[in-house]
């Protein structure tokens, strides 16, 4: 017999700590089918009997208004979880207990676990929990996920709810909305009960939300038009009686009844309003003066440790260590066995290149992942979108979105993947398309190599003017996208600041592996067979014959079909355009495969005679034109990876990749058509 | 005329009268507790100017002027 169990609770009560500490290391992270919501499932661990976990979206209440609210909603009508375990946070007992009112009403069995009672019994604060069961009507537990307490009891709990088929109780002794509600409510349940039976939903439950004017309900019920005529007019009289609009009263009541519940059973210590720990924080990291340069100098530390010393060192190890470690072996075995030329290339250059251009990122995204995790975890995350949110609203983004941005100028790879912590999805697409525009670490040997052949005297100010460039495409392509692509309704910022917590080493390793998998995983597919594409591409004529010049594979052919588009942007030059479709792999491969195209062999960027033979083809206008279009195309492979899998959608990342490809065009074009009108041709 | 909680200060306290608006901001408001008769108090405003800091029901919300300009006070 396999039961299912549904952890629902809001954000910030604890909810994933009570999942690992029940599950353990059988999680499994994926994606609920069409969105990029993240579902986790599990086994408890230490139950003889087969019980399924399933972790769902951290939700404030059942109003479908967010995909969270709407993914968890429809899994609990339709999934039918054996015991829904709702995780109350005690220490902020009162909005926690609103989303209960709401799973109750379901008519499914429930358990509340109040969690963090740790903390409660700390403060001396008490909560008497048998009559809070008697209130609610549902069985009340404690626990402390993050101390491991009251786990066991609670998944056993819930068992014996599943095996009793103990239905929730109707809670009849507890009233939570006024007598003229639920008499429009007694009215209106013999109208919706036909099409809530056929759905098996608690009819009072389908009542209540059609007379809140649900339409999300409606349609999935498909309730006749004329039924509704009805429950409208019940709605109009509660509606007329109360001066107010449905919603309002509902939620008014719930708050009510919460409000008289916890009065009755939650006794604090403190009646004063004295200072905790959390607002001693934030004495210091929100203060109107300290905040930013605190932020900052986060973010500096962060940036540093991600992709300075520590970054560059794991990520130069790992790609020596497979390239030349393990590729040196491969090799020599290949040789020893008799291999044909062809195939030794397909294997070290083609497949195991592949591999390593996908498994570099690795390390830099558990350093990335590690540092995101302490933000969120320790509850800095929400701060830093207090602090940041009025620079970022101007491009119709939340404070949150800063973090990804900043990670871009890094690696465009973790950073796509970091706007996972935006909750509202349209906010996410774009914070995902505009992060590439951030120039990555990976540019910057293009703008030295260009900047030192073309603009000797200045090369500070043209690179640090590229930068600029990209940053101020962001601003005008969030303002342009939020008005055309992206639009409707602005999400509400409407935010709770969570206490500071300790983030659970436990908590923060489970989520650096759960990140790394899944890019190895699901954006490592995609990324080893591009890398693996491009390789053949471009080591290949179309004769099949393996080359050793670019300009003669099938990629140098391509390259120089596509002369044409881009000599309006003064790059009529064919080794130009294929060293664009190179730097695909990863941008500085632009440097190597412009110092072969031109004939000097696989130069650096700080090679003298590169810079010489670039002059020949290219001026300096049309160099700058140049870095223009690589800062702002179509990021690299590993980024292409990352964006799919964090879009979760083809459609959005061709869109992406569009869009930012025409604007490189673009912004290429203006440059380079706007300085020969000014004559600097 | 009817107050707004815009028009409190760091340290002012009030009682929620009700919201105003439709739609996703006022829904998201209810379902974080602004509720009739709730307690506000305004612990801050964000470095920038904007957004705002308030404790209710127990905990820190914070919210847009714009949006507090939808929450009536008594």
């Amino acid at each position: 017999m396999t039961y299912t169990f549904a952890l629902v609770g809001n954000p910030n009560s604890g909810k994933t700590t009570m999942f690992n500490e029940i599950t353990g290391s059988t999680q499994y992270v994926g994606n609920w089918p069409g969105v990029t919501v993240e579902k986790k499932e599990g086994k408890a661990r230490k139950f003889k009997e087969d019980i399924e976990i399933v972790d769902l979206p951290g939700i404030y209440s059942l109003s479908p208004y967010t995909m969270e609210e709407i993914i968890a909603r429809d899994y609990i009508l339709d999934e039918k979880p054996d015991v829904v375990i709702n995780i109350v946070d005690a220490t902020n007992i009162e909005r926690n207990l609103y989303l209960t009112t709401q799973l109750i009403e379901l008519g499914i069995p429930v358990i509340v676990a109040l969690n963090m009672m740790d903390v409660i019994k700390s403060r001396e604060d008490r909560i008497d929990v048998e009559k809070l069961s008697a209130f609610l009507g549902v069985p009340v537990l404690e626990a402390s996920a993050s101390k491991g307490i009251g786990i066991q009891e609670l998944v056993e709990k819930a068992l014996e709810a599943a095996q009793s088929r103990a239905s929730a109780n109707s809670c009849e002794r507890c009233k939570m909305l006024d007598d003229a509600i639920e008499q429009s409510l007694d009215k209106a349940e013999p109208f919706v009960a036909l099409p809530a039976r056929q759905k098996g939903y608690n009819s009072r439950w389908v009542a209540l939300k059609l007379l809140e004017g649900d339409e999300k309900l409606q349609e999935k019920l498909k309730v006749p038009v004329t039924l509704m005529e009805d429950i409208k007019s019940f709605r109009k009289e509660l509606e007329q009686k109360y001066d107010n609009d449905m919603e309002t009263l509902i939620a008014d009541n719930r708050y009510r009844f919460i409000s008289d519940v916890v009065a009755k059973t939650v006794k604090k210590n403190n009646k004063g309003n004295i200072l905790t720990l959390s607002d001693k924080i934030d004495k210091v990291v929100t203060n109107r003066i300290l905040a930013i340069p605190i932020f900052l100098i986060l973010m500096f530390a962060i940036f540093q440790v991600s992709f300075g010393a520590l970054g560059s060192f794991t990520v130069d190890w790992l790609d020596s260590f497979i390239n030349e470690t393990v590729g040196g072996v491969i090799k020599a075995w290949l040789e020893a066995g008799g291999a044909a030329e062809w195939l030794r290339a397909l294997i070290i250059d083609g497949i195991l290149a592949g591999m390593g251009s996908m498994l570099v990122f690795v390390p830099q995204i558990m350093i990335v992942f590690f540092f995101l995790s302490l933000l969120e975890d320790s509850g800095y995350m929400a701060r830093a979108a207090f602090i940041m949110d009025r620079i970022l609203r101007k491009l119709g983004l939340s404070g949150k979105s800063f973090i990804p941005m900043l990670i871009g100028f890094g690696c465009s790879v973790p950073a796509v993947m970091a706007a996972r912590t935006l909750e509202n999805e349209k906010d996410r697409r774009l914070t995902i398309i505009l992060t590439p525009f951030m120039s990555c670490g990976a540019r910057l040997p293009v703008y030295a190599l260009f900047a030192a052949a073309f603009f000797e005297q200045n090369q500070g100010v043209v690179i640090f003017s590229i930068y600029m460039l990209g940053i101020v495409i962001a601003v005008l392509s969030g303002i342009l996208l939020k008005k055309f692509v992206l639009k409707g309704e602005v999400a509400p910022f409407v935010m709770e600041l969570p206490p500071y917590r300790f983030p659970t080493i436990k908590g923060i390793y489970i989520h650096m592996l759960d990140r790394s998998k899944d890019f190895v995983k699901k954006a490592g597919t995609v990324i080893f067979a591009a890398a693996v594409v491009i390789w053949f591409l471009q080591s290949f004529s179309f004769s099949l014959q393996m080359v050793e010049d670019a300009g003669e594979s099938i990629l140098g052919f391509i390259g120089k079909a596509i002369v044409p588009a881009f000599a309006p942007l003064g790059l009529d030059d064919w080794r130009a355009s294929v060293a664009l479709l190179t730097g695909l792999v990863a941008k500085e491969v632009v440097v190597a495969t412009l110092g072969i195209l031109s004939g000097v062999g696989a130069a650096g960027e700080d090679s003298a005679e590169l810079a010489a033979a670039l002059q020949t083809y290219f001026t300096p206008l049309k160099a700058y034109a140049y870095m223009a279009f690589t800062l702002l195309y179509m990021p690299c492979i590993a980024a292409f990876g990352a964006i799919k899998r964090e879009m979760n959608s083809w459609k959005w990342t061709f869109f992406t990749i569009s869009y930012q490809t025409g604007t490189a065009w673009f912004v290429a074009f203006l440059i380079y058509q706007g300085g020969r009108l000014l004559g600097l041709e | 005329m009817s107050r707004t909680l815009k028009e409190l200060k760091p340290g002012d306290k009030a009682v929620v009268k009700s919201i105003t608006g439709e739609g996703a901001v006022k829904r998201r408001l209810l379902d974080m507790g602004v509720t009739k008769g709730a307690e506000v108090f305004v612990r801050k405003v964000a470095p920038l100017g904007d957004p705002i800091e308030v404790n209710i029901r127990g905990y820190e919300l914070t919210f847009r002027k714009s949006e507090a300009e939808n929450i009536i006070i008594e």
